[in-house]
């Protein structure tokens, strides 16, 4: 063995061929934890969760599944309550996504003058970064008590049935609680990206007679739309998400009124043992994060090209 | 000199604007703007503190009655600001209200998250940035398919596993499923890239191995995105709620997030627990903002590639 050595030392260098195979080694054990946790908790699941989706629920626990094949995709996915809880979701995003992002623009906006004492503000509007969803829930949850909230009161509701208990009122003040929650992150994003607008161009608008409302409009939003852009994206994938608000301030009632979809797979799942269903329910989610996972994907990939 | 032109600039009301336009007008004239600029200042302060009330309020009403005596809190018109501030609600919270447990399963279940995620990423990306090895381009691929998998899709298996490992309702639950990352892979890679390959030589000559390479060379060049990852994981560890409530059942392992719904059910006769309870669950990242604000940004702004 010390005579192979010695006779390949002089080609060392030009072949290392031992340092190439000691490399591979390294570089194996190097991505293999990650690895090996994507399989067990994240590429196994996936697939077993499509899986369980041919299998019906026996209406007893200790009977055996039934394969139905694609047939429970089928009732299940056209069946009246997936649609009902798709459009819920849909109009959470919509209740929450885009004015969520034109009040996060406002903030940035108004917060990115040079005042005296700007800095305070700018801390106050990105301070809901730190409410988690749980956070945000159980205080609005407290707000909008009949009896004793102070929101149930301003709104003259005392004592009646509360605002959560309404079957109009209680998505829409789950997206305002959403909202409220998110307002830190999207002030935060888009004052980055207002702050890597070029004070050139402005200045320039300026000169050009621009008024400011038209600088605005045709200066700094354009510079926007990419964040404005991904914000939406982020937004809508949160929204299809989002699930403590839901759990803590109304638990899909009243009457389903609030039951999302992510809500509708935990009930399933978890309440109900409903597991061939959930899982149909899992993999549709699945395929509308994917899509919309493609679709940031694509841009981003766009970006980093005009950015080069 | 630029700060000086900004500071006489008009930002606001049209006409102003379209005045200062003009090209004969003198940047430096202060005196032109005169009686137009107090106003606007005000204006633009009423419209900051009109704002920064909208966005402040349910935490200052939260913070004033965790301080309130319970009774006070359901008095009518509503007490808004505490003159005798009691802060035994806290102590009740924290000891009574099982905060102080929530907290700590928290703490270590978001730290061992966050340390393992960087762990397992730094090492990873590499890996991916620095050696050669077969498939090194389809695996990297399938470390980046992991990001467009929701943690919902996997659930229902995922529930199963731990079930079989016998972990339900333990630590190694709440934590063993998130050891990896597709996104800190892809960073720490990205930012790899940008080591010059000299130093990766000239260590190489130096007789410095691989890992000894990374610790001391590679990962102290790469300090801002180890931190705005660092606590990018840690805040996303730290706000899961569906994941643990599905996991746990005992307040031994419970975190701050699933405890926060419990003590809102379960105190509701004594609702100023409930929000000093509030509060002392969202502090620490409260605290977090304030001390790691920069990375935090960069942090948030990483993730939102993500989704």
């Amino acid at each position: 063995m010390g005579a192979r050595r010695r006779a390949r030392g002089a080609h060392a260098r030009r072949h290392p061929r031992s340092r190439t195979r000691r490399q591979v080694v390294a570089a194996y054990l190097f991505v293999l934890p990650a690895l090996v946790a994507f399989g067990v908790f994240v590429f196994y699941p996936l697939v077993k969760t499509a899986y369980l989706g041919f299998f019906t629920t026996p209406p007893a626990p200790n009977l055996p599944s039934h394969y139905v094949g694609l047939s429970q995709y089928r009732s299940v996915l056209s069946s009246s309550d997936f649609r009902d809880s798709l459009w819920r979701t849909v109009q959470f995003v919509l209740y929450t996504v885009p004015a969520g992002i034109v009040l996060g623009i406002g903030l940035a906006v108004l917060a990115n003058q040079r005042l005296a004492g700007i800095r305070i503000f700018r801390t106050i509007y990105s301070s809901t970064v730190a409410t988690s969803a749980a956070v945000a829930s159980v205080i609005f949850f407290t707000l909008l008590n009949p009896q004793v909230g102070l929101l149930s009161y301003w709104l003259g509701r005392k004592g009646g049935s509360g605002v959560l208990q309404s079957s109009s009122l209680a998505l829409p003040a789950v997206s305002v609680v959403t909202i409220w929650q998110n307002i830190g992150l999207t002030f935060i994003l888009m004052s980055a990206a207002l702050q890597s607008v070029p004070d050139d161009l402005l200045e320039a608008a300026r000169v050009d007679g621009a008024s400011s409302w038209r600088r605005f409009r045709s200066v700094t939003i354009p510079l926007l739309s990419p964040m404005i852009f991904f914000a939406t994206i982020v937004g809508i994938i949160g929204g299809f998400q989002s699930f403590g608000q839901i759990h803590i301030l109304t638990q899909g009632g009243p009457n389903n009124h609030t039951l999302l979809l992510i809500y509708d797979i935990y009930k399933q799942a978890f309440q109900y043992d409903n597991t061939g269903y959930a899982a149909v329910l899992s993999v549709a989610l699945f395929a509308i994060l994917l899509l919309l996972t493609f679709v940031q994907f694509w841009f981003f990939q766009r970006r980093v090209f005009y950015a080069r | 000199m630029r700060a000086d032109r900004r500071g006489v600039r008009p930002r606001a009301g049209g006409r102003a604007d379209r005045r200062a336009a003009r090209p004969p007008e003198p940047r430096r004239a202060k005196g032109s703007f005169g009686l137009r600029r107090p106003a606007g200042r005000a204006a633009r302060y009423v419209l900051l503190v009109a704002m920064a009330v909208v966005v402040a309020f349910p935490i200052y009403i939260t913070v004033v009655n965790a301080l309130l005596p319970s009774a006070q809190i359901g008095a009518r018109p509503p007490t808004l600001f505490p003159t005798h501030p009691q802060w035994g609600s806290f102590r009740i919270a924290f000891d009574e209200a099982h905060l102080g447990i929530y907290l700590r399963n928290s703490t270590i279940v978001t730290v061992s998250i966050t340390a393992a995620q960087l762990v397992t990423s730094v090492l990873a990306g590499y890996a991916f940035a620095f050696l050669r090895f077969p498939l090194r381009g389809v695996l990297f691929m399938v470390c980046l398919a992991t990001l467009m998998v929701p943690v919902e899709a996997t659930i229902l298996p995922n529930y199963r596993t731990i079930e079989t490992f016998g972990w339900y309702d333990t630590f190694p639950a709440l934590i063993v499923p998130f050891v990896g990352s597709g996104l800190g892979i892809f960073l720490f890679r990205q930012a790899f890239l940008g080591v010059p390959r000299d130093l990766h030589d000239a260590a190489t000559l130096d007789g410095y191995g691989h890992l000894r390479f990374l610790v001391r060379v590679v990962l102290p060049l790469n300090r801002p995105v180890t931190a705005a990852f660092g606590i990018y994981a840690f805040l996303n560890a730290w706000n899961q709620y569906l994941w643990p409530l599905v996991v746990t059942q005992t307040n031994s392992v419970r975190t701050v997030q699933i405890g926060l719904r419990q003590l809102s059910i379960s105190n509701f006769n004594q609702i100023d627990v409930v929000f000093a309870g509030t509060i002392l669950g969202a502090l620490p990242i409260f605290v977090l903002l304030f001390v790691f604000q920069k990375q935090l940004v960069r942090g948030l702004t990483a993730g939102a590639l993500k989704g």
